[in-house]
């Protein structure tokens, strides 16, 4: 992981007790989530492709903290954490990795396309880099509506090489927008490390020949995101000034649930692990300063571990969506000429034998 | 009613619109303080200002990918790609993006887009200011797809475009853009996204066409008509989704299909027609359905001899519309 200077701020000047513990319970609610997620996945409850927020529960956490109700979020694919952190309760996000129709997106998204319009998340998207255009969008909306606020495109490290990023970048600045490109820099593109797919591997540095300041920060270290992204945001809303923050933090696994991480060192996994894990970190911290004891950590991870349960049921309990449904939503309304229910029910007979074509 | 161009139609739709409705704003390059290239949006930045009519950067894929976003975000965006040969960079913001958000977010988010797109050839703009991209996004279900072939159609399909809440890609023929006049009521008026037309009514022939094409085939039809022959011109108008009805129901009249497009034949938005035709009015059919389109080379050459061998014309179009007849 790449190194960041630590602030020397004493811890209860940054934050209040509250606070403090609430973050430790939303880095354990994502970790336990994320953990009960790949369980479920080798129990084929969940299906596909999944990347799990593993090692990043700070750098998410730290960026929900410091956002407002105001706030529009776009992600990338891993983005089971983001959603959770923004205030959507676990159930209907495990129901959607399960594919029920309970899920955030009625089972039709997936892992990697998570939605809600109440708390202004714009979307889990799959293609690398999809999203980065959109958000510039999306903030040049507020500012021509004069409507506060921000809009944050979250990505990985490799989407900062794909020419959309620079697009955006450009677009951004000329148009005053008030959006913030966030970088989780865990180091590798899938299997493609930084230095080995980015001549600039400083990522925060990206936005110089488009005069966007960037900083880097330690994305195990949720107040240290928090103030950054605070400090960022509050300048983005005010001058329209677009930024970048390199969040660096440690992939615990690989790529994917199905990624077997072959191209990295085993002993440095196990190494990053113990050193870059930003939950032990912030329970030592806490437990340091008397912030929280023992007590307190058994019976939070208590409740975490229930409240995960809980949702591994509600999914496991929730109904499949009804193939009757399968033609929903293609357009946002009725148009004429195209599939209805019993199209999709005639097609789901006809391949189930029931009947002749 | 007043006489004007194609051109003319499409500006005063989109002066109209960004009267009524705050949230419409255009992008795209050029479209500012030059008036786009084709000078469809000439007076609008010095109407509307900077804020509403945007000089893009040269990039295509924020230019729709930012106009999504503001879509999403209650603002009503219309995209300008300054030539349809040049859409490939925004291909996966329109297809992946705009097309499927509605959709994978359960109805969560709607893209109320309109993407503007010069298209077409004819006008010896060589490979890459030429072609057609129709049959690549008619392909994509979460899509509209719109041709407007008459100044009345055009305006009133951008009014219809402009308030749908979905993404609509809006081909706009550059040929016909001067080359066809018609008359434009003063009154407000829109012209629903789906229903074709039948611009020409007849009884021995249907055939389907949008764009350039359509006013060949309604000349080719008017030679036709002085042989004897009683053509029947479908102006298909959109293509996605396609007015199904109307297609079948004139087959099964005539009894005769010729499908003409500008797009080169091969997985050409025409075998689609072809293919509903013949699963829905096989037996109506007195004839092999024929379809004419440009030649299946990787694009419009540039030398007057070979542009004129690419374009299918009015006397090709009735040269088929003959051997068919006779059929």
């Amino acid at each position: 992981m790449a190194e960041v200077a630590e602030t020397t701020q004493p811890l209860l000047e940054r934050a209040t007790v509250d606070e403090l513990k609430h973050y430790y319970y939303q880095m354990l609610l994502l970790r336990r989530f994320e953990e009960r997620a790949g369980e479920m996945y080798v129990k084929a409850k969940i299906g596909g492709y999944c990347h799990l927020n593993l090692g990043e529960e700070a750098t998410i956490v730290g960026l929900m903290a410091a956002l407002t109700p105001d706030d529009y979020i776009f992600t990338n694919y891993r983005e089971h954490g983001y959603i959770i952190a923004r205030g959507v309760p676990p159930g209907p996000v495990m129901a959607e990795l399960f594919g029920k129709e309970t899920g955030v997106s009625g089972g039709r998204g997936g892992s990697m396309h998570l939605f809600d319009r109440k708390t202004n998340f714009m979307g889990g998207y799959a293609i690398v880099g999809g999203q980065v255009p959109l958000a510039v969008g999306a903030a040049y909306a507020l500012r021509y509506q004069n409507k506060p606020g921000v809009v944050v495109a979250q990505m990985g490290d490799g989407t900062t090489n794909i020419g959309a990023f620079y697009e955006s970048l450009n677009l951004a600045k000329l148009w005053k927008c008030p959006v913030l490109f966030f970088i989780v820099n865990n180091g590798y593109g899938m299997g493609t490390s930084v230095e080995a797919g980015s001549s600039e591997p400083d990522l925060w540095k990206k936005g110089a020949s488009f005069r966007i300041y960037g900083e880097r920060v330690d994305g195990t270290d949720v107040l240290a995101v928090r103030d950054v992204v605070r400090r960022l945001r509050a300048r983005a809303e005010a001058e329209g000034e677009p930024a970048i923050i390199d969040a660096v933090s440690f992939r615990f696994r690989g790529h994917s649930v199905i990624d077997s991480d072959r191209y990295r060192d085993p002993e440095a996994v196990r190494r990053g692990r113990e050193l870059y894990d930003p939950i032990r970190k912030f329970a030592t911290l806490l437990l340091e300063h008397g912030v929280i004891d023992d007590a307190w950590l058994k019976a939070v991870t208590e409740r975490v571990e229930r409240e995960v349960q809980e949702a591994i049921d509600f999914a496991n309990n929730s109904p499949d969506p009804k193939f009757e449904d399968l033609y929903k939503y293609m357009y946002a309304t009725p148009v004429p000429n195209t599939p209805t229910t019993e199209d999709a029910i005639r097609a789901v007979k006809i391949n189930h034998g029931e009947f002749d074509v | 009613m007043p006489e004007m161009n194609l051109l003319e139609a499409i500006r005063q739709g989109l002066d109209e619109a960004m009267a009524a409705d705050p949230r419409v704003f255009i992008f795209g390059e050029d479209v500012g303080k030059r008036g786009g290239v084709f000078r469809v949006t000439e007076g609008l930045y010095d109407k509307y200002g900077p804020m509403r009519v945007i000089d893009s950067p040269l990039a295509e894929s924020v230019i729709v990918g930012a106009c999504i976003g503001a879509a999403m975000n209650d603002m009503l965006p219309i995209a300008e790609i300054q030539f349809a040969d040049f859409i490939a960079p925004a291909f996966n913001q329109i297809v992946q993006e705009a097309a499927r958000i509605h959709y994978r977010s359960n109805g969560d988010w709607e893209v109320p887009l309109v993407i503007r797109v010069p298209y077409g050839g004819g006008i010896h703009g060589a490979l890459y200011h030429s072609q057609s991209v129709e049959a690549f996004f008619a392909h994509v279900p979460g899509l509209k797809v719109v041709t407007p072939s008459t100044p009345y159609d055009a305006k009133g399909l951008l009014k219809s475009a402009i308030e749908d809440p979905n993404p609509v890609l809006f081909l706009e023929h550059k040929k016909t853009y001067r080359l066809i006049k018609g008359f434009v009521p003063e009154e407000d008026y829109r012209v629903p996204i789906g229903p074709a037309d039948i611009k020409r009514p007849g009884e021995d022939i249907s055939v389907f066409a949008y764009g350039l094409m359509l006013h060949y085939c309604l000349e080719a039809a008017q030679t036709l008509a002085a042989e004897g022959v009683s053509i029947e011109v479908v102006d298909l108008r959109t293509l996605r989704p396609l007015d199904t009805e109307t297609i079948l129901a004139s087959v099964r009249r005539t009894g005769k299909v010729l499908i003409v497009h500008e797009d080169n034949l091969f997985g050409g938005f025409g075998g689609e027609v072809a293919a509903i035709i013949a699963e829905h009015a096989f037996e109506y059919l007195d004839g092999p359905i024929v379809r004419i389109g440009g030649p299946d080379v990787p694009a419009m050459p540039f030398a007057h001899s070979l542009e004129a061998a690419f374009m299918p014309s009015p006397a090709s179009i009735a040269a088929a519309m003959r051997r068919l007849a006779a059929y």
